[in-house]
């Protein structure tokens, strides 16, 4: 697989980085430790173009532990790296056979659904740190805990379909050794992002855990794009919609008018 | 090689999606029908976005629509006065099935509705197609074939506003096709179709015209039905796929010509139980999913983005 040719982030780009981490310092109360340890992260590409011929890519996670303690002071480092696609309201609904027919009843509706959920960690998470931590960064798709108005008990089976077809469609993916560890500071992971990869805003989040608490978190931007003569058609269809319309029905005459004048002879 | 669509926002076997156009091509060339109804779930089935998949089946139906009226046209079979009368109602009938396609939509079960419907008359139609060209070609084997009267009068013959059709050989109530026009277009409206289904027996049966000229003057107004859908895609809802529809339509004005070529080495009876047993296909099939229990009983939708 390729990886995609990495344009420069434009200054808003980083901006928005710069804004993240910040707050990522803040979302998440750290332990006293962490301020002798700080992760150093990168991202192989900030922006992704999704050209005519995509089929998909990957993207390389990488960084190390920086630490001012002495090395015999270190526990145990985890690591967790999620990558977070932009959100949407999904709509779920139940079907049910009523007079044979199987039709939907019910349905639930969930806001600010990641579209795109892919975890990597060094060993299973839940040996990582404990559930309630985990529940509280939202690590791993079972505990995103999307919300809706609808009580926890009765959503919980429409929560699971999404999470069962976003992983069915390789949206949403949970590789629990996927972290490798080169030496005791370097790691390096990639997630696969695959051709159906939704566009928009994305965040790579890096946490780092010592014998079970969070001792650091980092959150970077990305960026998928449509781009090429895929970019374009996308935003003539939107921004010229009637000019789009006639063009697509001009094609259309003349597709079927060049056809007839080719194989009018017989 | 796969070719990523910008408006279904999906990557697709280039091969897969030039096959599939040139098969509908084919069966439109062939039996007067657009395909969409054929088309739009194949679509689906490959993962293209089911708003994506309507609008631009639609727009690929106007290539291979042109396509084979051009070639029907040569050969003398379109009627246009016929045409242009059942196109000026279904214009008024589409608008009446788009409204009526709202309000269920507003109710919900709008999937379950155009499920069903498509059940119903491609079961009615199929079937009663089927059972009466069967019996014709029976009837042509056995060489026993009834002359039919040249002049059946029933009480349709008494509406006034007569007019001459000198391609179809009628002289028929201008009321007639104008009527099964607007019909057609309100099935088409709620179903989301162009509806060549439903007119194509409807002219053979109910107008009785000869089955060479209804495939013609079919497609003839499936044109102007699939321009105006497109267009109002194109601006209400950004579904219209050009890639999609350019790598449909490659194929498809190719199928066309060819279908047209095969359609009119076959006799009309025999065209007619090719196209019941078709539509009677996809019927079992939509029946079938409608009774059978689903792989996942949940679905998704998407309603609102960042």
């Amino acid at each position: 697989m390729r990886l995609m040719k990495a344009a420069a982030i434009n200054s808003l780009g980083h901006l928005a980085l710069f804004a993240t981490i910040l707050t990522s310092f803040s979302l998440f109360p750290l332990s006293k430790a962490a301020a002798d340890s700080t992760l150093v992260t990168d991202i192989s590409s900030h922006l992704i173009s999704v050209t005519s011929d995509f089929t998909g890519t990957e993207l390389l996670l990488f960084g190390t532990i920086q630490s001012d303690n002495d090395a015999e002071e270190f526990g145990h480092d985890d690591l967790v790296i999620v990558v977070r696609g932009p959100r949407k309201n999904v709509v779920v609904r139940r079907k049910d056979r009523i007079a044979g027919i199987w039709m939907n009843t019910a349905s639930v509706e969930f806001e600010e659904v990641p579209s795109f959920y892919a975890l990597a960690s060094n060993r299973p998470v839940e040996e990582i740190t404990s559930a309630t931590s985990l529940n509280r960064l939202k690590i791993g798709p079972v505990r995103l805990g999307f919300l809706s108005e609808v009580p926890g008990a009765e959503s919980f089976p429409f929560q699971e379909a999404i999470v069962r077809q976003k992983s069915e469609d390789n949206l949403y993916s949970d590789r629990e050794t996927a972290i490798h560890f080169l030496g005791d500071t370097l790691f390096r992971t990639t997630i696969d992002l695959p051709a159906n990869v939704p566009v928009g805003d994305y965040v790579a989040e890096f946490f780092l855990f010592r014998d079970g608490d969070l001792i650091s978190a980092q959150s970077s931007p990305l960026f998928i794009k449509k781009s090429g003569i895929g970019r374009t058609i996308y935003d003539f269809a939107h921004d010229y919609s009637v000019l789009y319309g006639i063009a697509a029905n001009i094609i259309a005459l003349f597709a079927g008018w060049i056809a007839s004048v080719i194989y009018r002879k017989d | 090689m796969t070719v990523y669509l910008p408006i279904a926002e999906i990557s697709v076997n280039l091969f897969l999606i030039l096959g599939m156009g040139g098969a509908i091509g084919l069966l439109s060339g062939m039996f007067g029908v657009g395909g969409g109804f054929l088309m739009t779930p194949l679509l689906i089935f490959v993962g293209i976005p089911p708003a994506v998949a309507v609008a631009t089946v639609a727009n690929q139906i106007t290539a291979s629509s042109v396509s084979g009226v051009l070639a029907h046209w040569r050969r003398g079979n379109v009627d246009f006065k016929m045409g242009i009368i059942l196109l000026v109602g279904g214009i008024v009938g589409s608008l009446i099935g788009t409204w009526i396609f709202t309000i269920l939509k507003s109710i919900g079960q709008v999937d379950l509705l155009i499920s069903l419907s498509y059940v119903i008359f491609l079961g009615t139609i199929g079937g009663l197609m089927f059972f009466e060209s069967v019996n014709a070609l029976i009837n042509v084997r056995r060489g026993s074939v009834k002359r039919k009267k040249l002049h059946q009068h029933y009480w349709i013959h008494g509406l006034p506003f007569k007019m001459r059709f000198r391609k179809s050989k009628l002289y028929i109530s201008a009321l007639m096709p104008l009527g099964i026009g607007a019909f057609v277009g309100i099935l088409s409206g709620i179903m989301g179709v162009g509806g060549g289904f439903v007119m194509v027996p409807a002219m053979i049966y109910l107008l009785g015209m000869p089955t060479t000229v209804v495939i013609g003057t079919s497609l003839f107004q499936i044109i102007f039905v699939t321009i105006n859908v497109t267009l109002l895609h194109s601006i209400a809802t950004q579904t219209v796929d050009i890639m999609l529809a350019v790598l449909l339509m490659s194929s498809s004005v190719v199928g066309a010509q060819f279908g047209t070529r095969f359609g009119t080495k076959l006799r009309g009876e025999q065209l007619r139980s090719l196209l019941s047993l078709l539509v009677l296909i996809v019927c079992a099939k939509l029946a079938f999913d409608l009774v059978i229990t689903p792989d996942d009983l949940y679905s998704l939708s998407v309603t609102a983005g960042q």
